[in-house]
């Protein structure tokens, strides 16, 4: 009976043994080679042989000016692009909802849609172009007698302009839950409010929102956990000297520092940090929406 | 829904239409532009008299683009990522997802499995050891740096594990009883019954390579062996005057920088917008897919 059971359960082993392989080579094997972080790393010697340094790569860092401004810069970024790409999502969802030409909603949709399926290499040689000093945009601001404005590469927009353009790719996207979620709220709820008396807007404040709020709730969880991604792949592409005080964050300093000027155990240590702080915060929002929604990834 | 035809509605539906149809242009519109420039002649384009449509029409951007041979060895590269990368992908989600759907009693090291898998999501060595390792590996400048390092999306195994848990039990025990191995369960019941989650993970696949640009700038030293989004990003972020080396005098006259740039730009989104149809057809049930519990 033991061994039938045994010899039933072998080929499923079996089947995961590739899986493993490449988890164990490309995601534990970098969480190991993470102890260069404690090395004065020398690639020659690799992750066993480099010399040992203990924490010297840590209080280096600490002693950077660009520490507290790219840890800010990536917070600050990140947690706007959460509010903002939320909020828009949401409204975008009940704007759509109140269609009631079906092709209109479907063109709507397939047009916004879009930009997300774009790399960011397409959508940022787009925006570089319309955004530049003598782009269209800044050309379509003229008319109305406004000065060319320097979207990417004025610090004091630069991050409104990552946090909006982010929004733009990103949020038909969005409100595809929402949407979902508008679409469960049972309709004998507007019925009864009808009779009662109830205007759209008060039907939207009081039975369409509530509707929303276990996945507006689980949505904000969820998307905790990457307050410390601001948006690699665009940030790299839409920023420039010019705008790394107000534009620089985690990934795109440990990019620069870590392998473009080859100080791979600093680059390492901050990206150890970056890790641990994403696991709690990542571990904590999966936690907390499966303690709030019942959310469970498996 | 009940609807009110009072003006305040009327208003309210007016405006409401007009704000999704200007958001509709902001998505469009742009890339209508780059378009245009593409199919413009450079004094036109650098004269700022190009709009939405093109002036002094002409193909010579694209004629130029199409006999760079920089252009077809990245794209040559790129055919191949998709190719081998998806395949590879697809496999290994497939063969990862069966056995980690199966029930604890079925499968007693499940969870031990899931959580070796799971954790993968949670935390990451980060960017410079993982490219030490791929390093280390001799993989640089090899297409395999652009496959394996990937070729496990966790997050897909999640998507396809949920569906086949979704599935009816009673399909797997009747062949059971039939007495069918796992291998044929999986390949001759799984797989057909699940053909459109597979299909929206296979699209969802093909798009990430082709977009994937990142790890051919880092993994290949080499500039010759770069996939084409990476070769775009070199003409984007570091601008090069290597037009005006290459072209001549008469040419110069039609083509710039500009409009050179936003042809390739373009050439670039056009395979994602020829799968797109099939993209929105699969992807809501890609997000649906994913919220699908037994």
């Amino acid at each position: 009976m033991l061994n039938a059971k045994l010899k039933r359960e072998f080929p499923l082993h079996l089947m995961l043994i590739p899986g493993l392989i490449i988890v164990f080579i490309f995601s534990y094997g970098p969480m190991f080679g993470l102890i260069m972080a404690f090395q004065n790393f020398d690639p020659a010697a690799g992750f066993l042989k480099s010399v040992w340094v203990g924490l010297d790569n840590f209080k280096y860092i600490l002693t950077l000016e660009d520490t507290r401004q790219v840890l800010w810069n990536t917070v600050y970024i990140s947690s706007m692009k959460i509010v903002v790409e939320t909020i828009a999502s949401i409204v975008f969802a009940l704007m759509l909802n109140e269609v009631s030409h079906k092709w209109f909603k479907k063109s709507v949709q397939t047009i916004v849609y879009f930009p997300y399926f774009l790399s960011w290499i397409i959508l940022g040689s787009i925006l570089r172009d319309v955004l530049s000093a003598d782009g269209i945009v800044n050309k379509f601001l003229g008319i109305f007698h406004i000065h060319p404005i320097m979207f990417l590469g004025d610090n004091k927009i630069f991050p409104f302009v990552l946090v909006l353009t982010e929004a733009w790719q990103v949020l038909g996207f969005g409100a595809i839950v929402y949407l979902a979620a508008l679409t469960s709220i049972s309709p004998t709820l507007y019925e009864a409010a009808v009779i009662d008396g109830a205007n759209r807007w008060q039907q939207t404040l009081h039975i369409t929102l509530p509707g929303m709020k276990s996945t507006i709730v689980l949505m904000v969880t969820l998307s905790l956990g990457n307050i410390l991604n601001a948006g690699f792949d665009q940030i790299f592409v839409l920023y420039n000297p010019l705008v790394y005080q107000s534009g620089d964050v985690i990934d795109t300093w440990v990019y620069r520092m870590g392998l473009v000027s080859a100080q791979y155990s600093i680059g390492a240590a901050v990206g150890l940090f970056r890790s641990v702080v994403s696991f709690i915060l990542i571990s904590l929002s999966y936690y907390l929406a499966y303690k709030f929604a019942d959310y469970q990834i498996f | 829904m009940v609807g009110n035809t009072s003006i305040a509605r009327k208003v309210f539906v007016f405006i409401n239409t007009a704000l999704l149809i200007i958001f509709s242009l902001l998505c469009l519109l742009p890339i209508i532009h780059v378009l245009a420039i593409s199919l413009s002649s450079s004094t036109a384009a650098s004269a700022g008299e190009v709009s939405f449509w093109p002036v002094e029409f002409n193909l010579i951007s694209y004629s130029f683009v199409l006999k760079k041979t920089e252009f077809w060895r990245s794209l040559i590269v790129t055919f191949k990522r998709v190719i081998l990368g998806v395949t590879v992908n697809m496999i290994l989600t497939i063969i990862t997802a069966y056995p980690l759907s199966k029930d604890k009693k079925d499968f007693r090291a499940r969870m031990v499995y899931v959580w070796i898998f799971v954790f993968t999501m949670l935390f990451s060595g980060g960017l410079i050891p993982t490219y030490m390792v791929v390093r280390s590996l001799g993989l640089l400048d090899k297409i395999w740096a652009l496959i394996l390092p990937g070729a496990l999306p966790v997050f897909n195994v999640v998507l396809l594990l949920n569906f086949f848990r979704s599935l009816p039990r009673e399909i797997e025990e009747s062949a059971l009883i039939d007495g069918a191995s796992h291998w044929k369960i999986l390949w001759l019941i799984y797989v057909p019954i699940s053909l459109p989650a597979i299909a929206t993970l296979i699209v969802f696949s093909i798009v990430g390579h082709w977009n994937s640009w990142f790890d051919g700038m880092i993994y290949m030293n080499n500039a010759s062996k770069y996939p084409l989004q990476t070769y775009l990003q070199t003409l984007v972020v570091q601008p090069s005057s290597q037009i005006m080396t290459k072209a001549t005098a008469e040419m110069l006259r039609h083509i710039s920088e500009r409009t050179v740039k936003s042809a390739q730009i373009f050439i670039g989104a056009i395979p994602v917008l020829m799968v797109y149809p099939f993209l929105q057809k699969y992807f809501m049930t890609g997000i649906v897919l994913g919220s699908v519990k037994e």
